[in-house]
Protein backbone atom coordinates (compact mmCIF):
# COMPACT_ATOMS: atom_id res chain seq x y z
CA UNK A 1 0.00 0.00 0.00
CA UNK A 2 1.29 3.47 -0.91
CA UNK A 3 0.76 6.51 1.22
CA UNK A 4 -2.63 7.98 2.04
CA UNK A 5 -3.30 11.69 1.60
CA UNK A 6 -5.90 13.99 3.15
CA UNK A 7 -7.00 16.90 0.98
CA UNK A 8 -6.01 19.86 3.18
CA UNK A 9 -7.52 22.91 1.51
CA UNK A 10 -10.16 23.47 4.17
CA UNK A 11 -12.17 21.52 6.72
CA UNK A 12 -11.59 18.91 9.43
CA UNK A 13 -8.30 17.66 8.07
CA UNK A 14 -6.72 17.16 11.48
CA UNK A 15 -9.40 14.69 12.59
CA UNK A 16 -8.88 12.51 9.51
CA UNK A 17 -5.11 12.52 10.06
CA UNK A 18 -5.66 11.58 13.71
CA UNK A 19 -8.06 8.74 12.84
CA UNK A 20 -5.65 7.34 10.28
CA UNK A 21 -2.79 7.69 12.76
CA UNK A 22 -4.84 5.73 15.33
CA UNK A 23 -4.93 2.91 12.75
CA UNK A 24 -1.17 3.13 12.34
CA UNK A 25 -1.48 4.75 8.91
CA UNK A 26 0.76 7.75 8.37
CA UNK A 27 -1.05 10.20 6.14
CA UNK A 28 0.09 13.32 4.31
CA UNK A 29 -1.65 16.65 3.77
CA UNK A 30 -2.38 17.36 0.10
CA UNK A 31 -2.63 20.98 -1.06
CA UNK A 32 -0.69 20.93 -4.36
CA UNK A 33 -0.63 18.79 -7.53
CA UNK A 34 2.85 17.54 -6.58
CA UNK A 35 1.56 16.37 -3.20
CA UNK A 36 -1.36 14.65 -4.92
CA UNK A 37 1.03 12.81 -7.24
CA UNK A 38 2.77 11.33 -4.22
CA UNK A 39 -0.25 9.58 -2.68
CA UNK A 40 -1.87 6.24 -3.52
CA UNK A 41 -5.22 6.99 -1.87
CA UNK A 42 -6.98 10.16 -0.79
CA UNK A 43 -9.46 11.30 1.85
CA UNK A 44 -11.72 14.25 1.02
CA UNK A 45 -12.58 15.71 4.43
CA UNK A 46 -15.62 17.43 5.83
CA UNK A 47 -15.82 21.17 5.31
CA UNK A 48 -17.77 23.49 3.05
CA UNK A 49 -18.14 21.85 -0.35
CA UNK A 50 -18.40 25.17 -2.21
CA UNK A 51 -15.21 26.45 -0.59
CA UNK A 52 -13.29 23.22 -1.20
CA UNK A 53 -14.49 23.09 -4.83
CA UNK A 54 -13.34 26.67 -5.32
CA UNK A 55 -9.95 26.00 -3.75
CA UNK A 56 -9.48 22.84 -5.84
CA UNK A 57 -9.65 25.00 -8.95
CA UNK A 58 -7.46 27.82 -7.70
CA UNK A 59 -4.86 25.34 -6.42
CA UNK A 60 -4.57 23.59 -9.78
CA UNK A 61 -5.80 20.39 -8.17
CA UNK A 62 -9.23 20.15 -9.79
CA UNK A 63 -8.12 18.60 -13.09
CA UNK A 64 -5.29 16.62 -11.52
CA UNK A 65 -7.70 14.98 -9.09
CA UNK A 66 -10.16 14.31 -11.90
CA UNK A 67 -7.47 12.46 -13.83
CA UNK A 68 -6.46 10.42 -10.77
CA UNK A 69 -10.11 9.50 -10.11
CA UNK A 70 -10.53 8.41 -13.72
CA UNK A 71 -7.44 6.25 -13.29
CA UNK A 72 -8.98 4.50 -10.28
CA UNK A 73 -7.56 6.42 -7.30
CA UNK A 74 -9.13 5.05 -4.10
CA UNK A 75 -10.98 7.88 -2.36
CA UNK A 76 -13.01 8.29 0.83
CA UNK A 77 -15.16 11.40 0.95
CA UNK A 78 -17.00 12.44 4.12
CA UNK A 79 -19.85 14.98 4.05
CA UNK A 80 -18.46 17.75 1.82
CA UNK A 81 -16.17 15.11 0.30
CA UNK A 82 -19.21 12.99 -0.60
CA UNK A 83 -20.82 16.01 -2.29
CA UNK A 84 -17.70 16.53 -4.41
CA UNK A 85 -17.78 12.87 -5.51
CA UNK A 86 -21.53 12.59 -6.19
CA UNK A 87 -22.94 12.36 -9.69
CA UNK A 88 -25.93 14.56 -8.89
CA UNK A 89 -26.23 17.35 -6.30
CA UNK A 90 -29.67 18.71 -5.36
CA UNK A 91 -30.18 22.09 -3.66
CA UNK A 92 -26.64 23.10 -4.53
CA UNK A 93 -25.40 26.30 -6.10
CA UNK A 94 -26.47 26.85 -9.69
CA UNK A 95 -22.86 26.27 -10.75
CA UNK A 96 -22.20 23.42 -8.30
CA UNK A 97 -19.76 20.98 -9.86
CA UNK A 98 -18.35 17.68 -8.79
CA UNK A 99 -16.49 14.65 -10.09
CA UNK A 100 -19.46 12.35 -10.61
CA UNK A 101 -17.29 9.46 -9.47
CA UNK A 102 -20.04 7.99 -7.32
CA UNK A 103 -23.43 7.22 -8.90
CA UNK A 104 -25.53 8.77 -6.15
CA UNK A 105 -27.84 11.76 -5.91
CA UNK A 106 -27.30 13.81 -2.75
CA UNK A 107 -29.30 16.71 -1.40
CA UNK A 108 -27.18 19.38 0.28
CA UNK A 109 -28.27 20.07 3.87
CA UNK A 110 -30.78 17.28 3.25
CA UNK A 111 -31.49 16.89 6.96
CA UNK A 112 -31.78 20.64 7.58
CA UNK A 113 -29.68 23.52 8.86
CA UNK A 114 -27.30 23.39 11.83
CA UNK A 115 -30.06 23.28 14.47
CA UNK A 116 -31.11 19.94 12.91
CA UNK A 117 -27.56 18.53 12.95
CA UNK A 118 -27.59 15.31 14.96
CA UNK A 119 -25.91 12.24 16.37
CA UNK A 120 -27.43 8.80 15.83
CA UNK A 121 -26.27 5.18 15.76
CA UNK A 122 -25.81 3.69 12.28
CA UNK A 123 -26.15 0.11 11.15
CA UNK A 124 -23.41 -1.51 9.07
CA UNK A 125 -24.34 -4.21 6.56
CA UNK A 126 -23.03 -6.90 8.94
CA UNK A 127 -25.52 -5.69 11.57
CA UNK A 128 -23.00 -3.96 13.84
CA UNK A 129 -23.46 -0.37 14.97
CA UNK A 130 -21.19 2.64 14.59
CA UNK A 131 -21.74 6.20 15.88
CA UNK A 132 -22.90 8.73 13.31
CA UNK A 133 -22.36 12.50 13.47
CA UNK A 134 -24.31 14.50 10.89
CA UNK A 135 -23.53 18.21 10.51
CA UNK A 136 -25.58 20.12 7.92
CA UNK A 137 -25.25 16.77 6.23
CA UNK A 138 -26.04 15.83 2.65
CA UNK A 139 -28.74 13.19 2.31
CA UNK A 140 -28.20 10.37 -0.18
CA UNK A 141 -31.53 10.22 -2.02
CA UNK A 142 -30.76 7.76 -4.80
CA UNK A 143 -28.11 5.18 -5.60
CA UNK A 144 -27.35 4.04 -9.14
CA UNK A 145 -26.31 0.55 -10.26
CA UNK A 146 -22.97 -0.56 -8.94
CA UNK A 147 -23.31 1.39 -5.71
CA UNK A 148 -23.05 -0.76 -2.62
CA UNK A 149 -24.72 0.50 0.58
CA UNK A 150 -22.45 -0.25 3.54
CA UNK A 151 -24.34 1.54 6.32
CA UNK A 152 -27.79 2.99 6.90
CA UNK A 153 -29.50 5.36 9.30
CA UNK A 154 -33.07 4.69 10.44
CA UNK A 155 -34.74 7.96 9.48
CA UNK A 156 -38.42 7.94 10.44
CA UNK A 157 -38.69 4.28 9.46
CA UNK A 158 -36.70 4.67 6.25
CA UNK A 159 -33.23 3.19 5.99
CA UNK A 160 -31.23 6.10 4.55
CA UNK A 161 -27.97 5.04 2.92
CA UNK A 162 -25.17 6.91 4.74
CA UNK A 163 -22.04 5.00 3.72
CA UNK A 164 -21.73 3.89 0.10
CA UNK A 165 -19.06 2.43 -2.12
CA UNK A 166 -18.62 2.10 -5.85
CA UNK A 167 -15.38 0.27 -6.57
CA UNK A 168 -12.53 2.34 -5.14
CA UNK A 169 -14.74 5.35 -4.37
CA UNK A 170 -16.28 5.59 -0.90
CA UNK A 171 -18.66 8.25 0.39
CA UNK A 172 -20.13 8.94 3.83
CA UNK A 173 -22.78 11.56 4.56
CA UNK A 174 -21.63 11.61 8.20
CA UNK A 175 -18.30 12.29 9.93
CA UNK A 176 -16.59 9.07 11.09
CA UNK A 177 -13.52 11.25 11.77
CA UNK A 178 -15.27 13.15 14.58
CA UNK A 179 -15.68 10.11 16.84
CA UNK A 180 -13.16 7.73 18.38
CA UNK A 181 -14.61 4.87 16.30
CA UNK A 182 -12.19 3.95 13.51
CA UNK A 183 -14.36 1.38 11.70
CA UNK A 184 -15.03 3.32 8.50
CA UNK A 185 -11.40 4.37 7.99
CA UNK A 186 -10.27 0.82 8.78
CA UNK A 187 -12.60 -0.66 6.17
CA UNK A 188 -11.35 1.88 3.61
CA UNK A 189 -7.68 1.26 4.42
CA UNK A 190 -8.19 -2.52 4.35
CA UNK A 191 -9.63 -2.21 0.83
CA UNK A 192 -6.44 -0.65 -0.50
CA UNK B 1 -36.10 17.18 13.44
CA UNK B 2 -37.05 16.25 17.01
CA UNK B 3 -34.95 14.10 19.29
CA UNK B 4 -35.79 10.41 19.62
CA UNK B 5 -34.24 7.91 22.02
CA UNK B 6 -31.46 7.38 19.50
CA UNK B 7 -31.23 10.66 17.57
CA UNK B 8 -29.80 13.67 19.39
CA UNK B 9 -29.61 17.28 18.16
CA UNK B 10 -27.68 20.13 19.76
CA UNK B 11 -25.01 17.89 21.33
CA UNK B 12 -21.63 19.39 22.10
CA UNK B 13 -20.13 17.23 19.36
CA UNK B 14 -22.41 18.54 16.59
CA UNK B 15 -22.12 22.12 17.85
CA UNK B 16 -18.32 22.09 18.01
CA UNK B 17 -18.29 19.94 14.88
CA UNK B 18 -19.60 22.72 12.66
CA UNK B 19 -16.71 24.91 13.82
CA UNK B 20 -14.35 22.06 12.88
CA UNK B 21 -15.81 22.11 9.36
CA UNK B 22 -14.99 25.82 9.01
CA UNK B 23 -11.29 25.38 9.82
CA UNK B 24 -8.83 26.78 7.33
CA UNK B 25 -11.49 29.03 5.85
CA UNK B 26 -12.67 32.62 5.90
CA UNK B 27 -15.94 33.91 7.39
CA UNK B 28 -16.99 37.22 5.89
CA UNK B 29 -19.24 40.00 7.23
CA UNK B 30 -22.01 40.81 4.73
CA UNK B 31 -24.87 43.30 4.91
CA UNK B 32 -27.03 42.14 1.98
CA UNK B 33 -27.60 39.12 -0.30
CA UNK B 34 -25.38 40.56 -3.05
CA UNK B 35 -22.39 40.72 -0.73
CA UNK B 36 -23.24 37.23 0.53
CA UNK B 37 -23.05 35.92 -3.05
CA UNK B 38 -19.69 37.64 -3.55
CA UNK B 39 -18.43 35.94 -0.39
CA UNK B 40 -19.69 32.50 -1.42
CA UNK B 41 -18.30 32.90 -4.94
CA UNK B 42 -14.91 33.75 -3.47
CA UNK B 43 -14.86 30.54 -1.42
CA UNK B 44 -15.92 31.85 2.00
CA UNK B 45 -16.89 29.01 4.37
CA UNK B 46 -19.63 31.08 6.03
CA UNK B 47 -21.05 34.57 6.15
CA UNK B 48 -21.89 36.79 9.11
CA UNK B 49 -25.14 38.62 8.39
CA UNK B 50 -25.30 42.06 9.97
CA UNK B 51 -26.82 45.46 9.19
CA UNK B 52 -23.62 47.47 9.35
CA UNK B 53 -20.02 46.29 9.22
CA UNK B 54 -18.02 47.25 12.32
CA UNK B 55 -16.32 50.19 10.56
CA UNK B 56 -19.73 51.76 9.97
CA UNK B 57 -20.95 50.97 13.49
CA UNK B 58 -17.84 52.75 14.75
CA UNK B 59 -18.49 55.74 12.46
CA UNK B 60 -22.25 56.02 13.07
CA UNK B 61 -22.32 55.48 16.82
CA UNK B 62 -25.64 54.83 18.53
CA UNK B 63 -26.83 51.49 19.89
CA UNK B 64 -25.93 48.52 17.67
CA UNK B 65 -28.42 45.64 17.89
CA UNK B 66 -29.30 42.30 16.33
CA UNK B 67 -30.07 42.61 12.60
CA UNK B 68 -33.55 42.73 11.09
CA UNK B 69 -34.78 39.12 10.66
CA UNK B 70 -35.87 39.90 7.10
CA UNK B 71 -32.32 40.77 6.13
CA UNK B 72 -30.99 37.59 7.74
CA UNK B 73 -33.60 35.48 5.92
CA UNK B 74 -32.75 37.09 2.58
CA UNK B 75 -29.12 36.19 3.09
CA UNK B 76 -30.06 32.64 4.15
CA UNK B 77 -32.00 32.32 0.90
CA UNK B 78 -29.13 33.69 -1.20
CA UNK B 79 -26.34 31.28 -0.22
CA UNK B 80 -25.80 27.58 0.52
CA UNK B 81 -23.00 28.11 3.07
CA UNK B 82 -23.65 28.56 6.80
CA UNK B 83 -25.09 31.91 7.89
CA UNK B 84 -24.07 33.38 11.24
CA UNK B 85 -25.61 36.38 12.98
CA UNK B 86 -24.75 38.52 15.99
CA UNK B 87 -26.57 38.94 19.29
CA UNK B 88 -25.68 41.51 21.95
CA UNK B 89 -23.65 40.27 24.92
CA UNK B 90 -26.11 38.93 27.48
CA UNK B 91 -29.15 39.44 25.23
CA UNK B 92 -30.52 35.90 25.32
CA UNK B 93 -33.83 37.03 23.81
CA UNK B 94 -32.04 38.18 20.65
CA UNK B 95 -30.28 34.81 20.62
CA UNK B 96 -33.65 33.03 20.92
CA UNK B 97 -34.89 34.97 17.89
CA UNK B 98 -31.78 34.07 15.89
CA UNK B 99 -32.21 30.40 16.83
CA UNK B 100 -35.84 30.56 15.72
CA UNK B 101 -34.64 31.93 12.37
CA UNK B 102 -32.41 28.88 11.99
CA UNK B 103 -29.09 30.72 11.80
CA UNK B 104 -26.20 28.25 11.86
CA UNK B 105 -24.02 30.02 14.46
CA UNK B 106 -24.68 32.93 16.86
CA UNK B 107 -21.89 35.38 17.58
CA UNK B 108 -22.37 36.86 21.06
CA UNK B 109 -20.45 39.90 19.99
CA UNK B 110 -18.76 42.91 21.51
CA UNK B 111 -19.28 44.67 18.17
CA UNK B 112 -22.89 45.22 19.21
CA UNK B 113 -23.78 47.30 22.29
CA UNK B 114 -23.82 44.98 25.34
CA UNK B 115 -27.24 44.29 26.88
CA UNK B 116 -25.96 42.95 30.20
CA UNK B 117 -22.87 44.24 31.94
CA UNK B 118 -22.55 41.30 34.31
CA UNK B 119 -23.73 38.17 32.55
CA UNK B 120 -23.08 36.56 29.22
CA UNK B 121 -25.70 34.28 27.68
CA UNK B 122 -26.08 30.73 29.05
CA UNK B 123 -25.16 29.12 25.77
CA UNK B 124 -25.72 25.55 26.97
CA UNK B 125 -29.46 26.31 26.89
CA UNK B 126 -29.44 26.57 23.07
CA UNK B 127 -29.44 24.03 20.26
CA UNK B 128 -27.66 26.46 17.95
CA UNK B 129 -23.91 26.83 18.65
CA UNK B 130 -22.27 30.09 19.76
CA UNK B 131 -18.98 31.78 18.94
CA UNK B 132 -17.60 34.35 21.40
CA UNK B 133 -14.67 36.73 21.35
CA UNK B 134 -11.77 36.66 23.80
CA UNK B 135 -8.73 38.78 24.48
CA UNK B 136 -6.92 36.24 26.68
CA UNK B 137 -7.08 32.63 27.80
CA UNK B 138 -9.12 33.31 30.93
CA UNK B 139 -11.82 35.06 28.93
CA UNK B 140 -11.82 32.27 26.34
CA UNK B 141 -12.25 29.58 29.01
CA UNK B 142 -15.01 31.52 30.77
CA UNK B 143 -16.91 31.68 27.48
CA UNK B 144 -16.34 27.96 26.88
CA UNK B 145 -17.57 27.32 30.43
CA UNK B 146 -20.78 29.13 29.46
CA UNK B 147 -21.13 26.86 26.42
CA UNK B 148 -19.32 28.65 23.57
CA UNK B 149 -18.33 26.13 20.89
CA UNK B 150 -15.89 28.38 19.03
CA UNK B 151 -13.59 31.16 20.22
CA UNK B 152 -12.34 34.03 18.10
CA UNK B 153 -9.67 36.36 19.31
CA UNK B 154 -11.39 39.77 19.46
CA UNK B 155 -8.92 42.12 17.87
CA UNK B 156 -10.35 45.62 17.46
CA UNK B 157 -13.23 45.33 14.99
CA UNK B 158 -13.72 47.91 12.28
CA UNK B 159 -10.23 49.38 12.49
CA UNK B 160 -8.47 47.60 9.63
CA UNK B 161 -5.58 47.37 12.07
CA UNK B 162 -4.36 43.88 12.90
CA UNK B 163 -2.34 44.88 15.96
CA UNK B 164 -5.00 44.01 18.54
CA UNK B 165 -5.79 40.69 16.88
CA UNK B 166 -2.12 39.81 17.14
CA UNK B 167 -1.99 40.91 20.78
CA UNK B 168 -5.02 38.76 21.72
CA UNK B 169 -3.95 35.73 19.73
CA UNK B 170 -0.44 35.83 21.16
CA UNK B 171 -1.85 36.30 24.66
CA UNK B 172 -4.04 33.18 24.29
CA UNK B 173 -1.39 30.94 22.73
CA UNK B 174 1.39 32.09 25.08
CA UNK B 175 -0.76 31.33 28.12
CA UNK B 176 -1.62 27.90 26.70
CA UNK B 177 2.11 27.18 26.47
CA UNK B 178 2.51 28.40 30.05
CA UNK B 179 -0.20 25.96 31.18
CA UNK B 180 1.51 23.13 29.35
CA UNK B 181 4.79 23.73 31.15
CA UNK B 182 3.26 24.29 34.58
CA UNK B 183 3.37 21.54 37.17
CA UNK B 184 0.20 20.25 38.83
CA UNK B 185 0.61 22.55 41.86
CA UNK B 186 0.85 25.66 39.70
CA UNK B 187 -2.28 24.93 37.65
CA UNK B 188 -4.59 25.72 40.58
CA UNK B 189 -3.03 29.17 40.94
CA UNK B 190 -3.13 29.67 37.17
CA UNK B 191 -6.86 28.85 37.14
CA UNK B 192 -7.37 31.34 39.96
CA UNK B 193 -5.36 34.06 38.19
CA UNK B 194 -7.15 33.42 34.91
CA UNK B 195 -10.52 33.34 36.70
CA UNK B 196 -11.22 30.28 34.57
CA UNK B 197 -12.86 26.94 35.40
CA UNK B 198 -10.17 24.58 36.73
CA UNK B 199 -11.27 21.54 34.63
CA UNK B 200 -10.85 23.60 31.46
CA UNK B 201 -7.40 24.82 32.56
CA UNK B 202 -6.39 21.20 33.18
CA UNK B 203 -7.73 20.21 29.76
CA UNK B 204 -5.72 22.95 28.05
CA UNK B 205 -2.57 22.00 29.99
CA UNK B 206 -2.99 18.39 28.84
CA UNK B 207 -3.93 18.96 25.19
CA UNK B 208 -2.03 22.15 24.34
CA UNK B 209 -5.02 23.78 22.69
CA UNK B 210 -8.47 25.12 23.54
CA UNK B 211 -11.27 22.55 23.89
CA UNK B 212 -12.91 24.27 20.89
CA UNK B 213 -11.44 25.71 17.66
CA UNK B 214 -9.62 29.06 17.90
CA UNK B 215 -10.26 31.52 15.07
CA UNK B 216 -9.16 35.13 14.70
CA UNK B 217 -11.17 38.33 14.14
CA UNK B 218 -10.84 42.08 14.33
CA UNK B 219 -8.77 44.19 11.97
CA UNK B 220 -7.74 41.64 9.35
CA UNK B 221 -7.70 43.51 6.05
CA UNK B 222 -5.06 42.05 3.71
CA UNK B 223 -3.97 38.57 2.55
CA UNK B 224 -0.75 39.01 4.53
CA UNK B 225 -2.81 39.77 7.66
CA UNK B 226 -4.66 36.48 7.16
CA UNK B 227 -1.37 34.65 6.70
CA UNK B 228 0.06 36.29 9.83
CA UNK B 229 -2.76 35.28 12.16
CA UNK B 230 -2.96 31.77 10.68
CA UNK B 231 0.78 31.35 11.33
CA UNK B 232 0.22 32.61 14.87
CA UNK B 233 -2.19 29.75 15.49
CA UNK B 234 -5.61 30.90 14.31
CA UNK B 235 -7.38 27.99 12.60
CA UNK B 236 -9.60 30.24 10.46
CA UNK B 237 -10.22 33.93 9.92
CA UNK B 238 -13.19 36.27 10.36
CA UNK B 239 -12.97 39.28 8.06
CA UNK B 240 -15.41 42.07 8.82
CA UNK B 241 -14.97 45.45 7.25
CA UNK B 242 -11.76 44.38 5.48
CA UNK B 243 -13.49 42.94 2.40
CA UNK B 244 -16.29 45.33 1.53
CA UNK B 245 -14.46 48.49 2.67
CA UNK B 246 -11.55 47.73 0.34
CA UNK B 247 -11.13 49.20 -3.14
CA UNK B 248 -11.94 45.94 -4.97
CA UNK B 249 -14.04 43.68 -2.68
CA UNK B 250 -14.33 40.80 -5.18
CA UNK B 251 -10.59 40.50 -5.62
CA UNK B 252 -9.92 41.08 -1.94
CA UNK B 253 -12.38 38.32 -1.00
CA UNK B 254 -10.69 35.83 -3.34
CA UNK B 255 -7.23 36.86 -2.18
CA UNK B 256 -7.95 36.49 1.54
CA UNK B 257 -9.46 33.02 0.96
CA UNK B 258 -6.34 31.90 -0.93
CA UNK B 259 -4.16 33.41 1.78
CA UNK B 260 -5.95 31.54 4.56
CA UNK B 261 -5.57 28.18 2.80
CA UNK B 262 -1.98 28.69 1.66
CA UNK B 263 -0.99 30.77 4.70
CA UNK B 264 2.44 29.22 4.99
CA UNK B 265 3.40 29.68 1.33
CA UNK B 266 4.77 33.23 0.89
CA UNK B 267 4.83 32.94 -2.91
CA UNK B 268 1.05 32.43 -2.93
CA UNK B 269 0.56 35.39 -0.58
CA UNK B 270 2.73 37.50 -2.90
CA UNK B 271 0.79 36.40 -5.96
CA UNK B 272 -2.66 37.16 -4.53
CA UNK B 273 -1.48 40.47 -3.03
CA UNK B 274 -0.19 41.77 -6.34
CA UNK B 275 -2.23 44.61 -7.86
CA UNK B 276 -4.98 44.13 -5.32
CA UNK B 277 -5.87 47.82 -4.94
CA UNK B 278 -5.93 49.51 -1.57
CA UNK B 279 -7.12 47.81 1.57
CA UNK B 280 -9.59 49.62 3.83
CA UNK B 281 -8.11 52.88 5.11
CA UNK B 282 -8.15 51.90 8.76
CA UNK B 283 -7.57 53.50 12.14
CA UNK B 284 -4.50 53.75 14.29
CA UNK B 285 -5.53 52.19 17.60
CA UNK B 286 -4.42 55.07 19.83
CA UNK B 287 -6.80 57.42 17.96
CA UNK B 288 -9.91 55.36 18.83
CA UNK B 289 -12.61 56.88 21.01
CA UNK B 290 -14.11 53.48 21.82
CA UNK B 291 -12.39 50.14 22.30
CA UNK B 292 -14.91 47.40 21.42
CA UNK B 293 -12.61 44.67 22.77
CA UNK B 294 -13.12 46.01 26.29
CA UNK B 295 -16.75 44.95 26.13
CA UNK B 296 -17.32 41.54 27.70
CA UNK B 297 -15.14 40.21 30.52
Amino acid sequence: MGSVGVLALQGDVREHLATLAALGVGAERVRTPAELDAVAALVLPGGESTAIAHLLRTSGLADALGERLAAGLPVLGTCAGLILLAREVLDGRADQWGYGALAVAVRRNGYGRQIASFEAPLTLSDGTSVPGVFIRAPRIEACGPGVEVLATYDHDGEADPVLVRQGPVWGASFHPELTADTTVHRLFVESL
Amino acid sequence: MSDTPTTRTGSTLVKRGLADMLRGGVIMDVVNPEQAKVAEDAGAVAVMALERVPADIRRDGGVARMSDPQMIQEIQAAVTIPVMAKARIGHFAEAQVLEALGVDYIDESEVLTPADEENHIDKWAFTVPFVCGATNLGEALRRIGEGACLIRSKGEAGTGNVVEAVRHLRSITAMIRRCQSADANELYAIAKDLQAPLPLVLEVAESGHLPVPLFCAGGISTPADASLVRQLGAEAVFVGSGIFKSEDPVRMAHAVVEASTHFDDPSTIAKVSTGLGSAMRGWETSSLEQRLAERGW
